[in-house]
């Protein structure tokens, strides 16, 4: 495959945006406008992947990517399964490579895969043929929601490059954020990071983002904020003393937004802690796009779905139009 | 001598005798009767009746001493047994090993260290040294009964696979083995700081999403123990120094004048945590491969003297239990088999050191610092000896391994330094296959 051709191709699987050339990112977000379409229609249905089988393999609670991945699966005409199992495979007493095979003998097409450990995407994908999208692994990356993340902001914007987004809060254990950092910055973003030292990993700045300590200079700075949940748990560890003190100091606050240079759009993957990351006049103001990002979660899978079922992206208008590839 | 039958002398001829422990580097004979060295030497004649071994073109060299193994025998003998570790340490070129008492159950008491001494006389490999618990059950909480343990054949105490957190066990420890003349060997990590991390700490580890384990979780643990090293008076021996704080703890203890002794592993004196890229379970190890400028200091630590030895903690596991995620898999690296090619590329090659220092820090400094009376090819003493190709490169093939276990992040890497042939108290225990 050419270098050129090689960009327009997903491969066989989405693990990762980590080293995924800008120009494929671009092609996924523009496979996933005709997509949009499709979900304003009172008949939500194409038949792009009629007679493919997906599992959507969850080892950890979720409702709205599951949800998400779900309705761009059906919406895509294909079959599908949920499996739920939470906690790791260890304890339930299978292994993940034997669960691996179990799915490869019942020659499935796609495996969703949501998993609590870093890497388990990955995991899964070297060892079975069929293609696996990572709907989030451990703190490692989370691609999808970050592919519909740039692509809210797209709409939003009109642009991603040259734009400066900060992603405030947990980083530590934020696989959003990661593929938050990896997609923004190939498609030429400058990107930061905002949180109490002890939500932000060491060797973040490898990465390439600029650690801001305050949330205010992150606003000062910043086009775009992409606010993530903190979670109860963050508390009872210790990596912060309250989650009232938390807001205090690190919540995005209409007070704190009105005191920016400029207009600055706000992003947050949900579920929302309303009163701790982020203030509901914030959440539910002129700035938040948090809604258009669920509207565009499910285009985004639908593109990347099509786009890993082997659908070439210009073709996506015709498949929109219902015409057998 | 009187009664010495036919087979009990041996001649090794026409070597590259290097033995640091006298001095020697060149080429000599070898002259061993009844399991000990009679005569070293060059132009030694052929004594009669004696077997002899051409050794022209091989480095002979006092057996290694391996001071940290896992051999998992009892309760965990899929993955090593005492046999299968004590063939497997032969083939590496070791003569003598120790073993860690983290088994299930751990050995804490003296019928359990006289169970792994007698086993590891069964194996016929190589001399096989158990290190009893330093508290019951390895739970941190109440010291063994160390003089019993001693009593039975234990050469150390150690809760190897954790550290002895509680600073007032550790304390005690130290003072108490003094009686005994054996050194507490202390796997150096703070816990809350290592705060269940799965791989350094660092931007490998945010990129990949992965728990890192800090150096100041060893370092500190580190400058805690040596400091109760320096009140009591007691010997310290610091297992599998990683990081370039730690060697300045270490450094500083040196200068102190204290009883404090470390080894290192071939692994952390090459490899990296990049290695780890890929979720590779293989490069899965505590204390966990660390960045480039560690590897240089304990390194540099290594050619100073700062740290002593080197040690594989060689630590075998089953190929499902590393085929998991990478949380769920276990710690440790396959050793004992790829010690002196690795050991050879870290610091020979590029000129670190020479062949003959590294045979010291493999052989004679184990023996020196432990108070061991191999790690010397001196006549009277064990004729522990090896034979070493150091020109010839080889690959390293896990499933020709004599270990019972395959994992090592290094499979198909190729080598420089061969062992051709292992001698336990005169007798041969390995020989290398000749390549076709």
């Amino acid at each position: 495959m050419t270098a050129a051709a090689e960009a327009r191709s997903l491969g066989k699987d989405l693990t990762g945006l980590e080293g995924m050339p800008g120009e494929t990112i671009r092609m996924i977000l523009d496979t996933a406008e005709p997509f949009k379409e499709i979900s304003e229609r009172p008949i939500k249905k194409v038949p792009v992947l009629r007679g493919k089988t997906i599992v959507n393999l969850f080892f950890e609670p979720s409702t709205r990517t599951r949800i998400s991945f779900e309705f761009a699966e059906k919406r895509l005409g294909a079959d599908t399964v949920n499996i739920s199992s939470v906690g790791s495979s260890v304890s339930k007493g299978e292994t993940l490579v034997d669960t691996a095979r179990n799915l490869e003998a019942m020659r499935i097409d796609m495996v969703v895969i949501r998993h609590g450990s870093s890497g388990a995407a990955r995991f899964l994908a070297d060892r079975i043929p069929s293609n696996v999208i990572n709907a989030g692994d451990g703190r490692h990356e989370h691609p999808t929601q970050a592919l519909l993340d740039m692509l809210t902001i797209r709409d939003r914007l009109g642009k991603i490059e040259g734009l400066r987004v900060c992603v405030v809060g947990d980083i530590v254990h934020s696989r959003v954020a990661r593929s938050n950092i990896f997609g923004l910055r190939a498609l030429g973003a400058e990107v930061g990071v905002c949180g109490p030292r002890s939500l932000v990993p060491v060797g973040i700045e490898d990465l390439g983002v600029t650690v801001f300590p305050h949330v205010e200079e992150a606003i000062e700075w910043a086009d775009v904020l992409n606010v993530l949940r903190l979670q109860l748990e963050r508390m009872n560890a210790g990596y912060v003393p309250s989650l009232r003190e938390y807001n205090r100091v690190f919540g995005v606050t209409r007070a704190r937004l009105e005191r920016a240079p400029r207009e600055v759009v706000v992003l947050h993957p949900g579920p929302m802690n309303r009163g701790v990351e982020i203030d509901s006049d914030v959440a539910d103001g002129p700035q938040s796009v948090i809604l258009p990002q669920v509207t565009n979660g499910v285009a985004v899978r639908m593109a990347v779905l099509y786009l890993l079922a082997g659908g070439r992206p210009e073709l996506a208008e015709d498949a929109k139009r219902g015409e057998e590839r | 001598m009187s009664g010495a039958r036919r087979g009990d002398r041996l001649w090794i001829h026409g070597g590259r005798v290097v033995d640091p422990s006298q001095g020697l580097d060149g080429t000599a004979d070898l002259i061993i009767e009844r399991g000990r060295v009679a005569a070293i030497g060059p132009g030694l004649d052929r004594p009669e009746d004696a077997r002899s071994i051409d050794a022209s073109g091989l480095v002979v060299a006092p057996g290694f001493i391996d001071l940290h193994v896992h051999f998992r025998e009892p309760g965990g003998e899929h993955k090593e047994t005492i046999a299968t570790g004590a063939r497997a340490a032969v083939a590496g070129g070791f003569t003598t090993v120790w073993t860690m008492p983290n088994t299930d159950p751990p050995i804490d008491d003296p019928a359990a260290v006289g169970f792994v001494r007698t086993a590891g006389v069964a194996a016929c490999g190589a001399r096989v040294m158990p290190i009893g618990a330093a508290s019951i059950g390895m739970k941190g909480e109440q010291m063994t009964e160390i003089g019993e343990l001693v009593g039975a054949g234990a050469v150390a105490v150690s809760d190897d696979g954790a550290p002895v957190g509680n600073a007032g066990l550790m304390r005690r420890l130290l003072e108490y083995t003094q009686t005994f003349g054996i050194p507490v060997v202390q796997h150096s990590e703070v816990v809350e700081l290592a705060a269940g991390g799965v791989m350094n700490e660092g931007s490998v580890a945010t990129a990949l999403g992965l728990r890192g384990i800090p150096n100041v979780a060893e370092a500190a643990m580190i400058a805690r123990d040596a400091l109760l090293s320096e009140l009591t008076g007691g010997h310290l021996h610091v297992c599998h120094v990683s990081t370039r704080e730690s060697v300045e703890q270490l450094r500083l203890a040196r200068d102190k004048g204290l009883r404090v002794t470390s080894e290192v592993t071939p692994h952390h004196l090459l490899l990296t945590d990049e290695l780890v890229r890929g979720y590779n379970t293989e490069a899965k190890v505590n204390p966990p491969l660390r960045t480039a400028r560690d590897v240089e200091a304990v390194r540099q630590a290594l050619v100073d003297g700062v740290i002593d030895v080197i040690a594989t903690d060689h630590a075998p596991h089953h190929y499902e239990e590393k085929e998991r995620e990478f949380d769920d898999a276990p710690f440790g690296i396959n050793g004992l088999e790829t010690a002196f090619g690795l050991c050879m590329k870290a610091l020979v090659e590029p000129g670190h050191m020479s062949v003959a220092r590294l045979i010291d820090r493999m052989a004679c400094a184990p023996a020196r610092i432990m108070g061991l009376d191999s790690g010397t090819l001196r006549p009277g003493a064990p004729a522990d000896v090896v034979l070493l190709d150091p020109e010839e490169i080889w690959t390293v093939e896990p499933e020709r391994f004599a270990s019972r276990s395959r994992n090592t992040p290094i499979a198909g890497w190729r080598l420089p330094g061969r062992v051709r042939r292992t001698l336990v108290g005169g007798e041969t225990r390995y020989e290398a296959e000749e390549e076709r």
